[in-house]
C-alpha cells in the first residue's frame, strides 16, 4: 500500500453562485465518498475542507503577502489522504470525489526511508 | 516458434532482437520489478547472444536463452545491489500475478501476459501522449533513445529526460505493471492503439524527401500484429492493423522517380502490395462484424474500398460516404468530417463538397491543420474559382512543412494563380483533388 494525496481544486464561485442545496449535495458526497474510498478496497488516513483563498496569507522569503500562492481560477479547496494498492486504485478512488466546480489532483506521497 | 539453425548466428541475433526484445523485457520486468534494470539486463542478453551463438550455435529457443539469461543477469544485479535497490521504488507487481522464479518461459500465455502488462504500463493514461510513444518505442520496440528522439524530431537529451520522467513516475507514483481488468479495457485499449497508430503517422507522413520512414512504419506493423496476438478478441486492434496494412500498401506509388507527390487517383494500382492488401481487407472486414464500432474498423473500411477499386473511377465513393457516417457516429471528430467532405464531392460534385465544408472553417479544432485549407483550395479549383483557390493554397502551405507534400500544394498554387492572373475559368471536373487521404 502507499499514500496519496487527492488535492480537491475548485472554482470557490461554484458554491457562492449556486442554489444553497448544491452545497448540502456535494457536502453529502463528501459523507459517502468516505465510504466509496474503503469499497474500493483504500483506507483514508485523513482529510480537511479549507477556508476560501480570500482568507491565505502567503509567505515569500520573508515577505508577507494577502493571498494565494498562485492566482488561479480554481484554487485548492480541501483533500483527501488514502491509503491505495497503486496509482490505478488510487485513480478509481479520486474519480469517485466529490469536486463539481473542478477536479482532483492525484500525487503520490513520498516516503523516506 | 520454428527452428531457424540454419540462419547465420549474428542474422539469428537480429531476428530475436526484432521479434523477442519485448517479449524477454516483459518477462525480466516482472522480476525485477525495475524496468532500467531490465532493459540493462535484455539488452546484456543480447550482447551475450552475439558473443555465445556464432560459437556454439543458435539455440533451439531463442527466445528462452535470451530470457534466461537476461533473468540470471538480472538477478546476480540485483543481488550485488540488494541494499540500494531497497530504498528504490519498485513497479507494483499485482499479487494474483504467478512467480517468476516458477513460471515457465515457454508457455506462450504467459508470455502473453507479460508482453500485456508492458504494453499498457507503457501507454498509461497517467503518462503523456509523448511520454507513451517514446516509452513504447524503447521498451517494446527496442529503439536506442537517439533512434526514437530522430524519429520526432527532438534532441537525444530531451528524449532521454522525457523517457526518465516517465519511468521516475512508473515507479514513484506505483502505476502497475498489469493488465486492465475488464471495466477499464476498452480505455485503456485506445490507448494503446493510439499509440501505435501515431507511430505509423509518424512513419507514413514524414517530412522527409521520402515521406516515409520505414523503420518507423515497420515498428508500428509488428506492434500492431503483437497487439492482435496478445488480444485477438479485440475488433479494434484487427483494423487497426488492416488501416496500417492497406494504407502502407501504397508505399510504392506515392511518390514518382522524381520524388514528388501522386495522387491517390494517379497512382498505379497494380504496383500496390497486393499482398499486404488481402490481409488487410481480411482484417477490416473481421473487425467491421458484431455490434457497435470502434475508430479504426471503419478507418480500415475506408482504405480498403480505395484498395478494391481497379482503378481509381471504379471507386465506391457512395459506400465511402456511408462508412465515413459510421465512424463519425463513433467519433466525432473534425478531421473526419473533413474527409467525408471530399468523399462527397466525389459523389454530388465539388459544389456539394464547398457547402459541407463550410460547416467546419470555424472549427477551432482544425486552426492550423494544413489539409482543411488544401481541401477548400482543390474544391475551388474544380470549380474554376481561381482566386479564392489561389489564398486556400496559400494559407494551406502556412501550415506545411519541407518535403513532397509542400512541393504539390505549391505547384499547385502556381496552377491556379497562373488561372486566376489570366482570368480563365475553365475547370477541370475530371482531375481528382488532393485531401487527407489522398496520399
Amino acid at each position: 500500500m502507499a499514500e496519496y494525496l487527492i488535492l480537491i481544486y475548485e472554482d470557490e464561485n461554484t458554491y457562492a453562485d449556486a442554489d444553497p442545496s448544491v452545497y448540502a449535495e456535494t457536502l453529502a458526497a463528501h459523507g459517502r465518498f468516505a465510504e466509496q474510498i474503503v469499497e474500493h478496497g483504500g483506507k483514508l488516513v485523513g482529510g480537511q475542507a479549507l477556508q476560501p483563498v480570500s482568507t491565505a496569507t502567503t509567505i515569500r522569503g520573508d515577505v508577507v503577502t494577502d493571498g494565494p500562492f498562485a492566482e488561479t481560477k480554481e484554487a485548492l479547496g480541501g483533500y483527501y489522504l488514502v491509503d491505495a494498492e497503486d496509482l490505478d486504485q488510487a485513480l478509481a478512488i479520486a474519480k469517485l470525489c466529490p469536486a463539481p466546480g473542478g477536479g482532483v489532483e492525484v500525487r503520490p506521497v513520498m516516503v523516506f526511508e | 516458434m520454428p527452428d531457424r539453425v540454419d540462419v547465420g548466428a549474428a542474422a539469428a541475433v537480429a531476428r530475436a532482437y526484432r521479434e523477442q526484445w519485448a517479449s524477454v523485457l516483459a518477462t525480466t520486468a516482472r522480476l525485477t520489478r525495475d524496468l532500467d534494470l531490465a532493459e540493462d539486463a535484455t539488452a546484456d542478453a543480447f550482447a551475450a547472444a552475439l558473443q555465445t551463438w556464432p560459437r556454439d550455435g543458435v539455440p533451439r529457443s531463442p527466445g528462452g536463452w535470451l530470457t534466461t539469461t537476461a533473468r540470471r543477469r538480472a538477478l546476480d544485479a540485483m543481488r550485488r545491489d540488494q541494499t540500494l535497490r531497497n530504498k528504490l521504488p519498485l513497479l507494483v507487481e499485482p499479487a494474483n500475478c504467478a512467480a517468476v522464479e516458477g513460471a515457465v518461459l515457454e508457455d506462450p500465455p504467459a508470455v502473453a501476459d507479460d508482453l500485456l502488462r508492458l504494453v499498457f504500463t507503457c501507454c498509461h493514461p497517467a503518462l503523456s501522449r509523448e511520454a507513451q510513444v517514446a516509452l513504447t518505442l524503447r521498451l517494446l520496440c527496442g529503439l536506442s533513445t537517439a533512434e526514437v528522439a530522430d524519429a520526432f524530431l527532438v534532441s537525444e537529451s530531451t528524449m532521454a529526460a522525457r523517457v526518465t520522467r516517465a519511468k521516475k513516475k512508473i515507479a514513484a507514483a506505483r502505476i502497475p505493471y498489469r493488465v486492465p481488468a475488464a471495466a477499464e479495457l476498452p480505455d485503456r485499449l485506445d490507448a494503446v492503439l493510439t499509440v501505435v497508430h501515431l507511430i505509423f503517422t509518424a512513419g507514413h507522413t514524414a517530412a522527409t524527401d521520402q515521406l516515409v520512414r520505414p523503420e518507423l512504419v515497420t515498428r508500428a506493423v509488428h506492434l500492431a500484429r503483437t497487439v492482435v496476438a496478445i488480444m485477438p478478441d479485440e475488433r479494434e486492434a484487427r483494423g487497426l492493423l488492416g488501416l496500417i496494412l492497406l494504407t502502407d500498401a501504397r508505399r510504392p506509388t506515392r511518390l514518382d522517380a522524381a520524388g514528388k507527390l501522386v495522387l491517390l487517383a494517379d497512382q498505379d494500382r497494380t504496383r500496390w502490395d497486393h499482398t499486404a492488401i488481402s490481409e488487410g481487407r481480411r482484417l477490416a472486414t473481421e473487425s467491421l462484424r458484431g455490434g457497435r464500432s470502434g475508430r479504426f474498423a471503419p478507418q480500415a473500411a475506408v482504405v480498403a474500398l480505395h484498395a478494391e477499386a481497379p482503378r481509381s473511377s471504379d471507386t465506391d465513393w457512395r459506400q465511402i460516404v456511408g462508412v465515413y457516417d459510421v465512424l463519425l457516429a463513433a467519433w466525432p471528430s473534425p478531421v473526419v468530417s473533413l474527409n467525408r467532405v471530399v468523399a462527397v464531392s466525389m459523389v454530388d460534385g465539388p459544389q456539394a463538397g464547398l457547402d459541407e465544408l463550410a460547416q467546419l472553417r470555424d472549427d477551432p479544432r482544425l486552426a492550423g491543420y494544413r489539409y482543411l485549407p488544401a481541401t477548400r483550395a482543390d474544391l475551388l479549383r474544380q470549380l474554376g474559382r481561381f482566386r479564392e483557390a489561389t489564398a486556400a493554397y496559400r494559407a494551406a502551405l502556412e501550415h506545411s512543412d519541407a518535403g513532397p507534400e509542400r512541393a504539390f500544394l505549391q505547384a499547385r498554387l502556381a496552377e491556379v494563380d497562373a488561372h486566376a492572373r489570366g482570368g480563365w475559368s475553365t475547370s477541370h471536373p475530371d482531375d481528382a483533388g488532393p485531401n487527407a487521404a489522398a496520399w
